[in-house]
This record gives C-alpha cells, structure tokens and sequence, in this order.
C-alpha cells in the first residue's frame, strides 16, 4: 500500500485531514452543548443523557417491573381466584399461591369457594418476562412500571400478600 | 545474567515462551472468556480458548420447561440481540405445530428483528472501538441504540431480555406511536452512520490497527464453520435471509455486503454496511406494513406439537443461529439444540491471532463479535 501513494494522499497525512475530520465531528457536539438547552433523552440535541433520579425517566405502559396484585375496585377483595396459573407458568419458579376453603351460601345451597391465603413472589429470582402477567384470567396480576426494587436486604426481596397490594416506596427527589 | 557465562549470546537471544492468562476477568474479552496465550516477546504464537464460565445448562433447562416458558431463556443466550434468538426459537415451534402466522405480525417480526440487528452492531462497534482505543464513538453508538431500545421498550415492554415474540405472533399490537418512532429513527440514523465512518474509516490509527490484522482467506472460513459478517467479510456470500429464507424476508429488497480480504477492516466495513441494508428491509416492511391481527387465531392454550423434529436457522446478528428441536408429542421438547453462532465463530480465533502482537488478540475477539451467553449457553 505505502508504495503507490498519491500526491494527494501524501498532503491528506501532513495535514493530518484524517484526524481533524473526526475531532470535527467531536468539537461540533461540543459546541453545540454550550447553547443548547439540557433537554433530556432527545436523540437531536447534542446533551443526551437524563438526568435521573432528579428527571424522571418516561416508564413506558407496557413495562414489566415491579409485580402488584390488583384488588377489584367495587369491593376491594382481592381478584386473586389462587387458580396457581401463574406459578405453574412461572420458568423460575418464583411465585407461591396458598389457599383456603371457604363455605359461603348462596340462598339455600352452602357452596364451597377457593380463597387466596398467601402469596409470595420472589423478586431476587424472577426474569420479568411478563409470562405470569400474560396468563392471569382476572387480570390480578400485573407487573407495573416501577422500577426501582432495589432494598437494603436480600429478605427484602421476597414480597409478600400484603408488600404486593401496597406497592413499592418511590422516593422522589427535588429538582 | 551474569556477562562473563560461557554461552551468554546464546542465552540473550533464545526465544523464551511465556504463557499469559487473558480474562476470565478481562474487559476486552466482552464476558467471561478466558484465554490461554503463549507468546514469544509480544508475538502470539499459540492460543486456546477456555470458555464455560457462563454455562447455564439452558439445553437441560429446556427438556423440563413447557414450549412458552422456553422463549425467555432464548433472550438470555446472545443478549445483546435478544429479539433475533426469540425468533429462531419461536419459529422452530410454528414451524412444528404447523401454525400460520398472520403477515402483520411477520412485518412486525421482521422489523423488529432489524432493529436489534441494528443494536448488535452498534453495541459491536461501541466495544470494539473502545477495545483498540476509539473511546468516543462508545458514546456515540450506545446514544443511537438507546434510541432503537426505547422504540423496542414502547412496544414489547423490556429493554434487554425482551421476550418479544409468543408462539404464534405477538401478545400485543404495535403501540400507536410505533411507526412515528422508528420512521423518526431512520430518518436520524443513516447520517449517524456517516459520522461514525468520518471518525473511523480514514483515521489512521484506526486504520494501523485494523487493516490487514487477522487476515482469513474464504476456503479457511468455511472450513471452520463460520457464518455471518465475520464469513462475508472473507468474501463469501451467505445469508440465511437469502439462501434460506424465513419470515417475509423473500419479499424485500436489500443487497449482502461481502469484503474482499478477509482482515479486521473488512469486518467493520461489512458491518457498517449491513446496518444500512437493515435500515432499508425496515422501511420497506414499515411502508407495506399490512391490516390485520397479530396473533396466530389458532393456537391451543397449552402447547403440545406432534411428534416429530425440525431444525430451524435464521441470521442472527452474529451469524446463523440454529435450533434443533425435538418432541414427543407432551408439552415439553423431549430434546433442544441451539447453533450458536458465537460458539463456531470463536473457533477462528486461533487462526486469526497467531502471529500477531499480544494487542490485536484484543481487536481480535473484538472483531469475531462473540457474545459469552451464547458461546456458553
């Protein structure tokens, strides 16, 4: 390669072109990010990064984080039937239904009715992978958009019944 | 040494071996490979690869999971490009049970899958560059693949370990900003392309460190086994998108960039160059993007494929990926085999190094672009 080197190569390494073409691209981003406004996360502006926790990020609808157990909204029990789909559709094997046998009447015929007990879901282990979230019939089950499961404890990390209706602490900061 | 020893010339100038560990630990060997070098002064004169540091056994795993609750572990094998190995795994199973999926959701698959294989790349280039010395385009490339995750994020819910695809199509349509956000990318990004190659493709120290290092001829390629851009930089043209189509890819139009000398520059050209040819089946897929549902109407709540095998491939980012899929006719696959592409593209790192200087093994792995969840599984 080095010995056919046209005049014009030759000139484009003295003059080092090569390296100011791509420190131009540099120094342009640079000086663009001393007018530009800090505009978080926008691919155009030449300051991308978000400024989080102080700027929230914009959690899409469909995230899977943090799972919840949703109570039915007119009477507040909890839409849990402990049908145990989403344990057994469960690749790791993070979730544990437990569940009791109830007699209620319904007029004049004691009926027997399946209630939820306890449920555990293990956060350390599971993968988000929404499979459990997907196969819920009465839409209890859902993984919800926070994110932030980090606890100062490795027992912590297993929810329990009630740490899964509650929901998870978001401490927000102040700008 | 002491100057006055009968033999002291001969002693100053032995070759003396050495042998040096590389990695597990390493940053430049992208995961937990490890590498057994033997060099003479800096000179690579021979080389092993210990992998295994990964090995979650995700094949044995398989045999006792039901089809559905495979499809996650298939993310977590080429993590980098989660999206291409749902789609092998996914069709393998179609292709099983016979199941036809509507086009909708094979545009969605087939655009989807190009933007990871957009990400792949960049993910490449980002650690590649970084790996020889480049540490700005990092910065660059992981702004415009943050882009492409927060498209696939809208759509399927997770970043990384997608689990994108269910059998049988999707879970969910297309959110409804979906095609604003990817036609804004594409409008975006093939000038981003040219930025990069204004910072790389002239520079000499890039060119110093990458033309002509690891130099692999065709017949040696295709000895070992390889697929993918690391196969097509050496000059040979094979696609699994063309010479054995999946999905819609026969209905699109985009070209399979070969190089010509098989070296370590090559392999970024090509790669630079598939990206634009993602970029054009993904506008093609957007403008022809059909009506209809998304998920196959026909597919049984559990799982249960007829007795029989399929071996499915697709081109993966890395190259092609295949899955050997067994049943017996219950709800889990009697036996799984993944062809991974790393695992085969890994092999031609021995080729590549020997010869070579103790600092380009590090663009060397880099240039193979081998991801450790896959080679290990």
């Amino acid at each position: 390669m080095s010995e056919r080197r046209s005049i014009g190569s030759i000139l484009r390494r003295l003059f080092l072109v090569d390296l100011i073409k791509g420190l131009a691209v540099t120094l342009r981003y640079s000086a663009r990010a001393l007018v530009e406004p800090r505009d978080g996360a926008n691919p155009l502006q030449s300051i991308y990064t978000a400024q989080y926790p102080k700027e929230r990020p914009n959690i899409p609808e469909r995230w899977r984080g943090a799972p919840k157990l949703n109570n039915d909204p007119r009477t507040g029990e909890s839409l849990c039937t402990a049908c145990n789909v989403c344990a057994l559709v469960c690749p790791v094997d993070v979730i544990q239904v437990s569940h009791a046998s109830r007699e209620f009447r319904d007029g004049e015929k004691v009926k027997k009715k399946k209630v939820l007990t306890t449920f555990v879901f293990d956060t350390s282990r599971c993968m988000f992978c929404g499979l459990c979230q997907d196969n819920c019939p009465t839409l209890c089950l859902e993984l919800t958009q926070e994110f932030e499961l980090a606890v100062d404890s490795r027992a912590g990390l297993v929810w329990d019944r009630e740490m899964l209706e509650k929901g998870i602490n978001v401490v927000t900061y102040k700008k | 040494m002491s100057s006055d020893a009968p033999n002291a010339s001969e002693h100053v100038f032995e070759h003396t071996e050495m042998l040096l560990n590389m990695g597990p630990q390493h940053p430049s060997t992208h995961g937990v490979l490890r590498v057994l070098l033997k060099l003479d002064g800096e000179t690579v004169v021979d080389l092993d690869c210990d992998i295994g540091y990964l090995h979650r056994g995700v094949e044995k795993i398989c045999e006792h999971d039901t089809y559905p609750m495979i499809t996650p572990y298939f993310d977590r094998l080429d993590y980098v490009a989660a999206i291409n190995g749902d789609l092998v795994y996914v069709e393998a199973v179609e292709r099983l049970m016979g199941v036809e999926v509507p086009r909708k959701a094979q545009y969605l698959r087939v655009i989807l899958a190009e933007l990871q294989r957009i990400t792949s790349h960049l993910l490449w280039l980002a650690t590649h560059a970084l790996d020889i010395g480049a540490a700005t385009i990092f910065l660059y490339t992981f702004r415009e693949r943050e882009e492409i995750l927060k498209i696939i994020e809208n759509f399927i819910g997770a970043r990384l370990t997608t689990h994108a695809f269910r059998i049988g199509g999707f879970e969910w349509d297309a959110n409804p900003e979906f095609e604003r956000d990817v036609r804004a990318f594409l409008d975006m990004f093939p000038g981003r392309i040219d930025e990069y190659e204004t910072i790389l493709s002239e520079n000499r120290i890039w060119l110093a460190r990458t033309v002509g290092i690891g130099v692999l001829s065709a017949e040696n390629a295709i000895d070992i086994g390889l697929t993918g851009p690391v196969l097509r930089a050496s000059g040979v043209k094979y696609d699994v998108r063309r010479a054995a189509p999946y999905s819609t890819y026969p209905e699109f139009d985009f070209e399979i960039p070969i190089g010509e000398t098989g070296d370590t520059y090559d392999r970024y050209l090509v790669r630079m160059q598939e990206m634009r040819q993602s970029i054009r089946i993904v506008q093609q897929a957007l403008d022809g993007l059909p009506e209809g549902d998304v998920m196959a109407a026909r597919v049984p709540r559990v799982i249960k494929p007829p007795a029989g095998e399929v071996f499915h491939t697709n081109e993966s980012p890395k190259g092609e990926i295949g899955v050997y899929l067994v049943s017996d006719g219950t709800n889990t696959p009697y036996r799984l085999r993944v062809r991974p592409p790393c695992f085969v593209n890994l092999q031609a790192l021995k080729q590549l190094a020997i010869g070579h200087l103790m600092a380009d093994v590090v663009a060397l792995i880099g240039t193979v672009d081998i991801v450790l969840g896959e080679v290990d599984r």
